[in-house]
């Protein structure tokens, strides 16, 4: 059988403006910025233009090469940012590549996210309707399968309800029905199932099986390699924008998982850059007893010494750090102005060393990263530096549970219950 | 199985514009059922809200200029000239306000589904075509109130509501289109409503406008349509200004033209930017 989606050389470029402070550009600093300069051309004619300096290009996606054939079920697979959504949106056409070319034999319909369009005013019943035409659906298409929609969703009582009254299980429940009864021959899904409780993500995923043995093509991204092991054929990596690897779903993800850039690190230097007002020179990672350590206990404190340089006297700088989970969730962030507001006050230039240290019994048991950036608040960040420590937290004095399961979310504290007079123990 | 072929390119051009629109009726369709039922269920006095507009805006603009500035309205009384005119410039202004925010208010299903983006900005329209049809059965009244008949040019009528859809969507799809982009646009539109609420003839006759601006006057295609809803509606007695009339209904197909190629040029990057 030929192939039924080919891609060949794609590539996606973003340009980022810097210097601004909300996500979007007004049109007042477009005219304001083009007078300064033409303002600044007069007087420096011979000076680099000031617009390449100020916004920078980032590829999303880098030559980007595969196939799929009918009926297969492809995982993609990768960090945050490794373009998983990007090449998603450009294969949904909601978005356009900047190089390249796709070409797709046969209906798609893309879930990107559960219940795009639902309004909290409308009933089940309404919002049954127009989602399906957001998805793609015409209405006999709808009308033909909303019987198994509303007995799939389980919302049979409370079709006629505002969504807005939904519990959160209803209303994931309802959105995914809908999407689980389309009729394409290539389904594109990105991370849905990380919502609704177990019990029906095990029921999407049968959906999902099923729609698949009907012979469609279904292209699915999800952090959740048990998903994509259960579901997927053949996987893609990708990372940082390029194809690193293309094959069968096992082989791929033991890389994935082997992937050097995911591996613990509990040292990151980087050269000195005289070019910006204060930069990071090393970041390091200390257990308890002063060694460098990735695999830490929850129960001892965790100590992250950072050394960054100041080139110039500056004004209300400071350093930022947070802690971020592996599915991408920051856990928390601190600064080193966070509670001594003086802080912010002027800054020699010079090299200086800082520690903060995260407390014990925080962390769950997981893998963890670190990120720090320094800048101003609200105004300018001059360096940020993603991910540079990276280290595991696992719980070596076990805490008397008896089967080692690991408690949910990303945060472990050991609370207290307390029983009054009546307590049930022997 | 449908043969169903799609080539995704950099820089292609939207071949299929027509089709594509043909295709996705169904979900224009529901864009706009969804609109109507979020108005009237969202606000309590949804309808009664749609009709006190045009009718307070009509008492205080035949005061200030029927009974205090004293300016003429021919054989017609003053009321009914006004609202004959309120009705296609509270359908502009209205469609043009909220096709304006539209692409906005749905970036939600613009970063996250792909139809033709031109869909959710003619939508506006279609709730501000139900506005039209309450205003237009109060007018009815006011008419049979003050006995003016209509006569055989109301026929005509249709076609100068066109002559408004353009002129509204043309304006509409150009200002959304640049509000993805630049945000402060959103503060622009109550302006462009408000300033020309006064510079076309919605208070007053446009007989009040000295005849050798009457060209250049007609260079505001709402001032033709207006013209024209009173020309069809209020009998003989309201002539009109053809040499005006043509250049406003040639400009309200230029400005939609324009309206839609802009757009369809600039559809492409919304999704990023939005």
């Amino acid at each position: 059988m030929g192939s039924i989606i080919t891609v060949e050389n794609l590539s996606k470029k973003y340009t980022i403006g810097h210097q601004r402070y909300g996500g979007y550009q007004t049109f007042r600093d477009t005219l304001s910025h083009g007078v300064s300069s033409v303002y600044q051309r007069l007087r420096h004619p011979f000076s680099p233009n000031s617009e390449e300096v100020e916004t920078e290009e980032f590829w999303a996606l880098k030559d980007i090469n595969f196939e799929v054939k009918q009926g297969d079920r492809l995982g993609i697979i990768g960090r945050n940012g490794a373009g998983k959504s990007t090449l998603l949106k450009i294969l949904s056409r909601i978005t356009h590549p900047t190089t390249g070319r796709v070409h797709i034999k046969g209906r798609v319909a893309s879930l990107l996210e559960v219940g795009t369009g639902f309004h909290p005013e409308l009933t089940g019943r309404e919002n049954i309707f127009l989602n399906g035409a957001i998805l793609g659906m015409t209405k006999s298409d709808i009308k033909k399968s909303f019987d198994e929609i509303v007995a799939f969703a389980e919302v049979e009582k409370f079709l006629d309800t505002p969504v807005k009254r939904y519990s959160s299980g209803m209303y994931v429940r309802l959105a995914f029905a809908v999407a689980a009864h389309l009729e394409p021959e290539i389904l594109i899904v990105d991370e849905v199932l990380a919502v609704g409780d177990a019990a029906f993500q095990k029921k999407c995923m049968g959906q999902m099986q099923q729609i698949s043995k009907e012979g469609r093509t279904v292209l699915f991204v999800s952090h959740n390699m048990g998903a994509i092991t259960n579901l997927c054929s053949s996987a893609l990596l990708l990372s940082n924008g390029e194809l690193k690897k293309n094959g069968k779903t096992n082989e791929i993800i033991s890389s994935y998982l082997n992937d050097e850039e995911l591996k613990q690190k509990n040292y990151f230097s980087r050269e000195s850059d005289k070019t910006i007002p204060i930069g990071l020179l090393e970041a390091r990672l200390l257990a308890n007893n002063n060694q460098n350590s990735c695999c830490l206990s929850r129960n001892e404190p965790i100590n992250v010494q950072i050394k960054y340089e100041i080139n110039k006297k500056i004004l209300s700088v400071h350093l930022y750090s947070s802690i971020i989970a592996a599915d991408g969730t920051v856990v928390f962030g601190t600064g080193d102005a966070d509670i001594d507001k003086s802080r912010f006050g002027i800054r020699r230039p010079g090299v200086y060393t800082c520690l903060y240290t995260i407390p014990p019994t925080i962390l769950n048991e997981g893998d963890y990263s670190i990120s720090i950036s320094l800048g101003i608040p609200y105004q300018v960040n001059y360096q940020e530096n993603n991910h540079v420590l990276r280290f595991s937290i696992t719980d070596y004095v076990s805490s008397g549970r008896s089967i080692h399961n690991r408690r949910a979310g990303a945060i472990w504290l050991d609370i207290k219950w307390r029983y009054n007079n009546n307590s049930p123990f022997l | 199985m449908t043969q169903f072929e799609l080539i995704i390119e950099p820089n292609k051009t939207v071949k299929y514009f027509w089709k594509e629109l043909w295709q996705y009726r169904d979900l224009f369709y529901f864009l706009a059922w969804r609109d109507i039922l979020v108005r009237y269920k969202q606000t309590v006095i949804g309808i009664a809200w749609s009709v006190l507009r045009p009718l307070l805006t009509m008492i205080v603009f035949t005061i200030v200029f029927g009974k205090i500035a004293r300016l003429p309205s021919g054989d017609t009384p003053y009321p009914v000239m006004v609202f004959a005119a309120m009705i296609p410039w509270q359908f502009f202004s209205n469609t043009f306000s909220e096709a304006s925010n539209s692409l906005i208010s749905n970036s939600q299903l613009i970063s996250k589904v792909y139809f033709p983006r031109i869909i959710i900005p003619t939508t506006a329209m279609v709730v501000s075509l139900i506005d039209f049809a309450i205003s237009f059965v109060i007018l009815m009244g006011l008419m049979i109130w003050y006995g003016v008949m209509p006569d055989m040019k109301i026929c005509l009528l249709p076609l100068l509501l066109l002559m408004a859809i353009l002129t509204s969507l043309g304006v509409g799809y150009s200002i959304a289109a640049l509000n993805v982009k630049y945000r402060d646009f959103r503060y622009v539109v109550p302006f462009m409503v408000q300033f020309g609420l006064y510079i076309s003839p919605v208070g007053f006759s446009s007989s009040v406008v000295p005849e050798k601006w009457r060209l250049i006057y007609s260079l505001n295609p709402m001032s033709g349509v207006i013209d024209g809803f009173r020309w069809g509606l209020l009998g003989e007695d309201v002539g009109l200004y053809w040499p005006g009339f043509i250049i406003s209904m040639g400009l309200s197909v230029l400005l939609f033209v324009f309206g839609v190629i802009f757009f369809n040029k600039t559809e492409r990057s919304f999704a990023d930017l939005i």
